[in-house]
């Protein structure tokens, strides 16, 4: 009998698998076909977006559980266009939980909130008995009003530019040591944080963005990979451009991670008009939350539905979807 | 070796003008050799990092890459893997391994779908942290099932000595340890084999020393240059395997002096030798039987060895394969992973049929993840 690993939940292949045989398979309908990171509902004029967090640890260099709860679902909501505008919030309590802790937990999600210009309009309380969940899990449900039209992960084409808003890998490497008790550096944190406040400016600067994606599960190889599937084009990036900061390189050569598949909470791609590339760097680079912004490749025609990746040297690979559970390689 | 920084290892050891100009002297030497040259990287770290560094592109036309067995856990046959599924089924047993050996499908699934069926699984970085799940779970047998060449097995030597020493009475020990040399002499042997020179582990070196490959230039006549896993490295060891040939020498030589002496880690082998001794055979998948190729404990720690504690519960008769399977040939150099009527269609790394495919460092799953972009 076939039963669910950690492996489904990875935001990679397995994960896409459980998704499109199931899920897909019995709730089908044109809008939730989009595969979007947000639906967009009423016409287009609303996005609509819901996330669950799970965490060990609760609390985390650079954030803790709450913020991430807000964070995550807004800045699915602000990668379609959306500014986020109401949020439900349910949470599952297991017995025993400290209750200045979840105090922390909800201060933290009320100021992420104000962020966003958010506010939780309903929400859920279950408690559970002791075993039944890890501590406390949280759900976010967000609208958000999209401000700009036409974003799709479906519509990218070739000479489309595509950039990174930031160093990649933080949040992954960061959970990881975390999780481990692995102390390596004092310099790493989670790049956890809202994204509208940048996407609300590159709005108002009239780039033309084609596709807009938060590398969260999976990191920057899986956002990538659905692009290149979801569009039908081939995505060549320049390995030596993409920003990896030397705390996360350490820490995937020590465990033999790519920093493509680590998880990020506030570092995205954007994909948008070859006219438009230096404009948007240079906007993103004015801001802190995107300071690293660069442009690591293009959209081609060379080997449709795939991304490669070339190096300095003058060799080429694929870069993969990632697949299985995040493990430390050792011999 | 102690001052080495990262940023030295990606500005120094990857520096693109650095293998551009390696290259350069390479095709030199290439052209100079004037016939084909099959290299094989013993290392499953060495296959690895040439495909996902795609140095094979860079080769001239006469230099070929054979991808060695030296994949821990592609080699380990499937009843052995089967062995860790049923002692993690044992209400109470906590598995304890290393994280490469989470995801690799034996006959009755992996150690992923035992922890999916509640079974208590748990990798570790370092073995010595069994020491402290076994002190949080006294009601529970902890068993560490060790995995690896030369380079893992000082570390569970240290575990069964700690073990041994502070008298714990519930950590127990399943041993897949293999040394290196042994398959070495056998894809030699073998008819087909086309193997001229061989690129040394790193990390197996670190701990016994270059000396274990000197039977290689003094009985078959086969040259060995043992590297290190960055680019730079392996193309600076292939350099000099080239140069030895045009030179007609035939010898060991260290690029990854680093690390590597001859001698090596004379401590870690000391405290190998005290626990461990070689098994008459082992069966390494894909190759077949091998004599005097692991170890086990000595016999008198057998009360510590789960293998024999166990031994009504874990069979040992073999699983072979896919019929269709060309593992063997591929680490023989006499077939390629795209010459595989399974490779990349029923066989692929998420449901690997044979050993090539099952870790990450199995020259299958290099070239299905990276592409064979030559």
């Amino acid at each position: 009998m076939k039963s669910i690993t950690l492996a489904h939940g990875n935001g990679g292949e397995e994960n896409g698998r459980l998704i499109e045989e199931l899920f897909y398979k019995h709730f089908h309908n044109p809008i939730l076909e989009q595969a979007e990171d947000a639906a967009l509902i009423e016409k287009g004029r609303l996005a609509f977006a819901t996330d669950s967090f799970t965490v060990t640890p609760l609390f985390f260099k650079g954030g803790d559980i709450g913020k991430l709860s807000i964070c995550g679902t807004c800045n699915d909501l602000a990668m379609m266009g959306a500014k986020p505008k109401y949020l439900t919030c349910a949470v599952i309590i297991e017995e025993g939980f400290e209750m200045p802790l979840l105090e922390k937990i909800v201060l933290s999600m009320r100021s992420e909130l104000e962020k966003n210009g958010a506010i939780i309009v309903s929400g859920d309380t279950k408690v559970v008995p002791k075993g039944s969940v890890d501590k406390l899990f949280i759900n976010t449900t967000g609208i958000g009003e999209i401000r700009y039209q036409g974003i799709s992960a479906n519509t990218l084409s070739p000479d489309d530019v595509i950039i990174i808003s930031n160093s990649i890998g933080k949040h992954g490497a960061t959970i990881f040591l975390e999780r481990e008790g692995m102390e390596f550096s004092t310099a790493l944190e989670s790049d956890c944080r809202s994204l509208w406040p940048v996407v609300e400016k590159l709005i108002e600067a009239n780039i033309r963005i084609k596709a807009m994606r938060d590398a969260t599960r999976g990191g920057i190889a899986a956002v990538l990979n659905e692009w290149a599937k979801q569009s039908d084009i081939c995505i060549e990036v320049e390995e030596e451009n993409v920003p990896v900061s030397p705390e996360v390189k350490g820490v995937c050569e020590l465990l033999g991670f790519e920093a493509f598949s680590l998880a990020n909470e506030g570092t995205f791609l954007i994909a948008v008009d070859p006219e438009d590339a230096l404009k948007t760097v240079e906007l993103l680079r004015s801001m802190e939350a995107s300071c690293m912004a660069k442009v690591i490749g293009k959209v081609t025609n060379r080997h449709p539905r795939k991304v490669l990746l070339k190096t300095p040297y003058g060799t080429t690979r694929f870069l993969e979807l990632p697949s299985g559970e995040l493990l430390p390689r050792i011999c | 070796m102690s001052s080495l920084s990262l940023r030295e290892l990606y500005e120094g050891f990857r520096d693109p003008r650095t293998i551009r100009a390696l290259v350069k002297k390479i095709e030199i030497e290439a052209d100079k050799l004037g016939r084909d040259i099959h290299i094989m990287e013993v290392c499953g770290g060495h296959t690895h990092s040439i495909v996902k560094h795609g140095l094979h592109q860079l080769m001239p036309q006469n230099i070929h890459f054979i991808h060695g067995p030296g994949c821990p856990v592609c080699v380990l046959p499937k009843e052995r893997i089967d062995h860790a599924y049923r002692l993690a089924m044992q209400s109470d047993v906590i598995l304890v391994t290393l994280g490469d050996m989470i995801k690799v499908p034996g006959s009755k699934g992996s150690l992923q779908d035992a922890r999916a069926q509640g079974a208590d699984v748990r990798y570790v970085y370092s073995p010595l942290d069994t020491l402290r799940i076994a002190k949080e779970n006294p009601d529970k047998k902890v068993i560490f099932f060790a995995i690896g060449f030369e380079t893992t097995t000082p570390m569970t030597a240290a575990l069964v000595g700690h073990v041994i020493n502070e008298k714990i009475d519930n950590i127990f020990f399943h041993i897949n340890h293999i040394t290196v040399p042994e398959p070495m002499k056998v894809l030699l042997d073998a008819k087909r084999s086309k193997i001229d020179a061989f690129i040394g582990p790193s990390h197996v070196s670190v701990i016994s020393g270059a000396k274990i490959y000197k039977v290689f230039p003094e009985a078959y006549h086969t040259p060995v240059v043992v590297c290190g896993f960055e680019p730079v490295d392996i193309l600076e060891g292939i350099l000099m395997l080239l140069k030895q040939r045009n030179d007609n020498r035939c010898e060991v030589e260290i690029e990854y002096t680093r690390s590597v002496t001859p001698e090596g880690n004379l401590v870690a082998q000391k405290l190998i030798d005290t626990f461990f001794e070689k098994r008459n055979h082992f069966r390494w998948r894909g190759i077949g039987d091998i004599a005097q190729s692991a170890l086990q404990l000595r016999e008198e720690f057998a009360y510590l060895d789960a293998e024999k504690i166990y031994s009504d519960l874990l069979p040992n008769h073999q699983i072979d394969d896919h019929k269709q399977c060309i593992c063997g040939e591929i680490l023989m150099g006499a077939a390629n992973p795209c010459e595989c009527k399974l490779f990349g269609n029923a066989c692929t790394p998420s449901s690997p049929l044979g050993s090539c495919m099952v870790s990450s460092e199995g020259a299958c799953a290099a070239y299905y993840r990276y592409g064979n972009m030559r």
